[in-house]
């Protein structure tokens, strides 16, 4: 039996927090900046979430963008999709919101630290990655070579487009991006699925870590291209999507055969995927 | 502790005299409901009904009901936010131990790193007098998944031995409630009459794993690709019967709800589960157990082995309800389980 329990012990219950800044990144996509009523950090991981509420609408699953490097507030990146987001996307400065969290395992820091990697993003998947990407610019000094893919379906659909414009221009790391396809003449840069990009770069695979973020479809090809420059497995990094409603592994919710998304995820190695048959 | 034996006419007055001093919380007892059996608010001992079968819905319901408020909140510039758990103190009479077995997975899965209050807060307070089923279900096979009789879990145990009950005694709360009931010590006879008597009845299972229990999850490792769980999910009603009434489902789904003045709601958790459509569909519309099979064969991964890792409890504890509830007449892990043996 477990000692005794309040109900302000609830896991239900969220932090109150206040939305400082709004930032359009695309037609479906904007970024929000929130801080805590009672003043308090996040303490988030790169690669963790928290639930949001938005009380009379419901309580949804967001990766963290910012990276805990940056203190006093944090970020979620959002696509408008459900009640929830599409909410959210209607709100302005000044608002308030409910925050758990932040839930799940993170990067592995530890693992990466001294080590040569490898960002592979596709579309929104930037979101959970640029926690890390941030965090890794930060302390820069705390890592090896850095190579960054992002792609998305077109240069209409392109997030953090002023950052994405730094990492190009940085010395501190190799930048490369893509579209899947140009609906107009404006766009000069790569143009192809995003693993075309991969024979554009070289690392040495004993050194670096691929950490992949992007839909289902994209993780197979990025994945096999991972393997044929000869990454291994446990190098391969990837953070899965589910719909975690409770953050704390009770709903059942964000089960990936026996493992629970929001406890041993959403980051997991290729190597552990692997064995997963519902995975992606 | 030293068991007990109790008459009838005894455990009779025992209960109405829980029921009339409310000394350990609400009677809840197991009662006739129609031609089958269901769990309520016990008004005199003559509604126990020690002999049943099965519950329609297992006692859980009572420690995680079918809905349950979470959160009040008020909306507006500066919300007000307040975590809602109810508690009751409440003794429940009549629980079989498979069901036993099925609140020790409970206690489980809302335990660990980050216990749940609005389950505990009632569990905690909860004395659990529970009954030996000497008239198995027609679909339960309880005695293979050794949960026909458990030794933890419960304040007392009944045990019925035809005139009089033999009372196993599990807690010092169980050992304080039944003082107060006029009993005899049990001895070496009435021990071994009891254990007769729980011998017998699983002679009477009707339903058996072709298998030990402990074999399942290395069975289940070998048979992923099984055309079976694609053969029999085919009829599916997708309904969620099966978990609905399973005493080891813990899933629920969390929704708000505004009041009719729009100045504030609730926030509330209700069951859910896993052989529901939507269970596994994230807002971009990916569903990662879009067709029946894959929920199908979620299920029986997750009675017969993911929670066995996880939990050291097997997920099914062979009550039979699932094969009662199921109309496609496919629910049945045991049978599951078998096929799957014997096509390999």
């Amino acid at each position: 039996m477990v000692m005794q329990l309040t109900a302000k012990q609830s896991i239900h219950l969220p932090r109150t927090a206040e939305l400082i800044r709004v930032e359009k990144l695309s037609d479906r996509e904007k970024v929000f900046e929130f801080k805590f009523d009672d003043g308090k950090e996040l303490g988030q991981k790169p690669g963790q979430f928290v639930e949001v509420s938005i009380f009379g609408v419901g309580e949804a699953p967001i990766s963290v963008t910012s990276s805990p490097t940056h203190k006093g507030s944090f970020e979620l990146a959002v696509r408008a999709t459900g009640g929830v987001t599409n909410k959210l996307h209607t709100l302005d400065k000044g608002a308030k919101v409910g925050i758990r969290g932040p839930y799940g395992n993170g990067f592995p820091l530890d693992t990466l630290k001294g080590k040569d990697i490898l960002f592979v993003a596709g579309g929104i998947g930037l979101f959970p990655l640029r926690s890390l990407i941030n965090y890794v610019m930060d302390k820069r000094s705390d890592f090896g070579e850095v190579n960054t893919l992002f792609g998305c379906r077109s240069p209409q659909e392109r997030l953090f487009i002023g950052q994405l414009a730094e990492w190009d221009k940085s010395k501190d790391m190799c930048f490369l991006e893509t579209v899947d396809r140009v609906p107009d003449d404006e766009w000069k840069g790569n143009v192809g699925v995003i693993t075309t990009l991969f024979p554009k770069i070289s690392f040495d695979p004993k050194k670096t870590y691929a950490i992949v973020v992007g839909p289902p479809i994209m993780y197979r090809f990025v994945i096999a291209e991972c393997l044929k420059k000869g990454l291994a497995d446990d190098h391969i990094i990837m953070s899965l999507e589910r719909r975690m409603k409770c953050g704390v592994g009770k709903c059942g919710h964000c089960q990936i055969n026996g493992l629970y998304c929001c406890q041993e995820g959403p980051v997991f190695t290729y190597a552990q995927v692997k064995s997963l048959k519902e995975a992606v | 502790m030293q068991n007990r034996v109790i008459s009838r006419k005894d455990l009779a007055s025992f209960v109405d005299d829980l029921i009339k001093t409310k000394s350990a919380g609400e009677v809840i007892g197991i009662k006739a409901q129609g031609n089958k059996f269901n769990f309520g608010p016990l008004a005199s001992a003559a509604e126990l009904r020690l002999d049943y079968d099965i519950s329609l819905l297992p006692p859980k319901k009572y420690f995680f009901p079918q809905t349950e408020t979470v959160l009040k909140y008020e909306v507006g510039k500066t919300p007000k936010v307040e975590a809602v758990a109810a508690e009751k103190p409440l003794c429940i009479i009549g629980v079989h131990p498979f069901d036993i077995r099925g609140l020790l997975l409970f206690d489980a899965v809302y335990g660990g790193k980050e216990p749940d209050p609005n389950y505990f807060l009632k569990r905690n307070k909860a004395i659990i007098i529970g009954v030996d089923c000497l008239s198995p279900n027609p679909k339960s096979f309880a005695a293979s998944m050794g949960t026909n009789i458990t030794e933890e879990g419960f304040d007392l145990m009944l045990t019925d031995l035809g005139g009089d009950y033999f009372v196993t005694v599990g807690t010092n709360k169980g050992h304080n409630l039944i003082n107060k009931a006029k009993t005899r010590e049990a001895g070496a006879p009435d021990l071994e009459k009891r254990d007769k008597v729980r011998k017998e009845a699983e002679k009477k299972y009707q339903v058996s794993l072709k298998m030990k229990k402990e074999e399942i999850p290395a069975l289940l490792d070998a048979t992923w690709e099984s055309k079976l769980f694609k053969d029999r999910s085919e009829t599916c009603f997708s309904c969620g019967s099966c978990v609905m009434v399973c005493p080891t489902c813990v899933c629920f789904d969390v929704q708000d709800e505004m009041a009719l003045s729009l100045k504030g709601g609730e926030r509330y958790r209700r069951w859910d589960g896993c052989m529901l459509t939507e269970f596994a569909s994230v807002a971009s519309g990916e569903n990662f157990r879009e067709h029946k099979e894959q929920r199908f064969r979620h299920r029986m991964y997750r009675k017969g082995k993911y929670l066995v890792e996880r939990y050291k409890y097997l997920g099914c504890v062979g009550c039979g309800r699932c094969a009662s509830a199921c109309l496609a007449e496919i629910a049945s892990p045991a049978e599951t389980y078998n096929l799957l043996k014997e096509a390999k």
